[in-house]
């Protein structure tokens, strides 16, 4: 099965976005791209001509994570997660703020990311939980911003491109 | 981007299971209340209260006929609702289709513990 194909979004309860995907890497590789700088700032992506330019982590329980995607104009969001479970290579619990530069600040997302073994692959799920369905719904329509689905498509481009 | 908030009540009314079902049974054409209470053990007046959410979140309209007032989709809206999680999965495979390149990338770089494939 092509990897896309495992792919899946859905809403399991007002409150909460589920995201599945599997991965063709033992999971210790997919737990690393998810937790350390140098290969998080390869894949966690923002607008084209952006790029994360703060991904300070202290992971562990009670720890903290500070980061900041800029873009060329000078423009900027950042991201903040306090730590509440840190369990390589299978599990992490945030909470997470987003600090937009302008507008309404997002809801608070309460995030648990566990990886599982899946033959040689590894399968990932990630539940987004927030305080109430408004949030919910902000977070989800916030992924609908025309810019920026449009920017991670050119970004995809750069990529592509960079590495050829 | 509209405003949010009478997405809220779509949300909302797509939260429950029965209303997803209803919706499911009219997009294969207008039915009536009776018509929509005969697959489930509920009461008319039951449905008639779903009914009434669906109708108030826009995803479903009412017209009257006689004595009847059929129930049809509006698909438009459904169609919006569909369009932010398509959206949201947009933005996310994006992102795990370069984890996909990149995990290959990292196995080449250390030496496997065993050959698949």
């Amino acid at each position: 099965m092509n990897l896309s194909d495992t792919f899946q979004v859905t809403l399991p309860s007002d409150t909460e976005i589920l995201v599945k995907r599997e991965f063709d890497a033992p999971r210790e590789a997919v737990f690393n791209a998810h937790t350390k700088p140098e290969l998080l700032e390869r894949w966690m992506t923002g607008p084209p001509g952006w790029s994360l330019t703060r991904c300070d982590l202290d992971l562990r329980a009670g720890g903290s994570a500070h980061y900041e995607w800029k873009g060329v104009d000078g423009s900027g969001f950042g991201l903040r997660q306090t730590i509440h479970e840190f369990v390589p290579p299978s599990r992490m619990v945030t909470t997470e703020r987003f600090e937009m530069g302008e507008g309404a600040p997002m809801g608070v997302q309460y995030v648990t990311l566990e990886f599982a073994d899946a033959g040689e692959r590894t399968h990932m799920t990630m539940t987004l939980r927030y305080d109430d369905q408004a949030s919910r719904d902000g977070a989800l329509a916030s992924g609908m911003d025309k810019g920026m689905a449009a920017s991670y498509d050119k970004l995809d481009l750069a990529l592509t491109g960079a590495r050829a | 981007m509209p405003d949010s908030s009478p997405l809220d009540a779509t949300f909302a009314a797509l939260a429950d299971p029965t209303r997803r079902a209803i919706l499911a049974r009219l997009a294969t054409g207008e039915a009536s209340v009776k018509a929509l209470a005969e697959p489930f053990t509920m009461s008319q007046p039951a449905i008639s209260k779903h009914l009434r959410v669906l109708e108030r979140a826009g995803l479903i309209s009412r017209r009257r006929v006689a004595q009847r007032r059929p129930c049809r989709l509006e698909a438009r809206r459904l169609a919006q609702v569909n369009r932010w999680l398509e959206d949201f999965r947009r933005l996310w495979e994006g992102r795990y289709q370069k984890l996909d390149a990149l995990l290959d990338e990292m196995k080449g770089l250390t030496p496997k513990p065993k050959r698949s494939r």
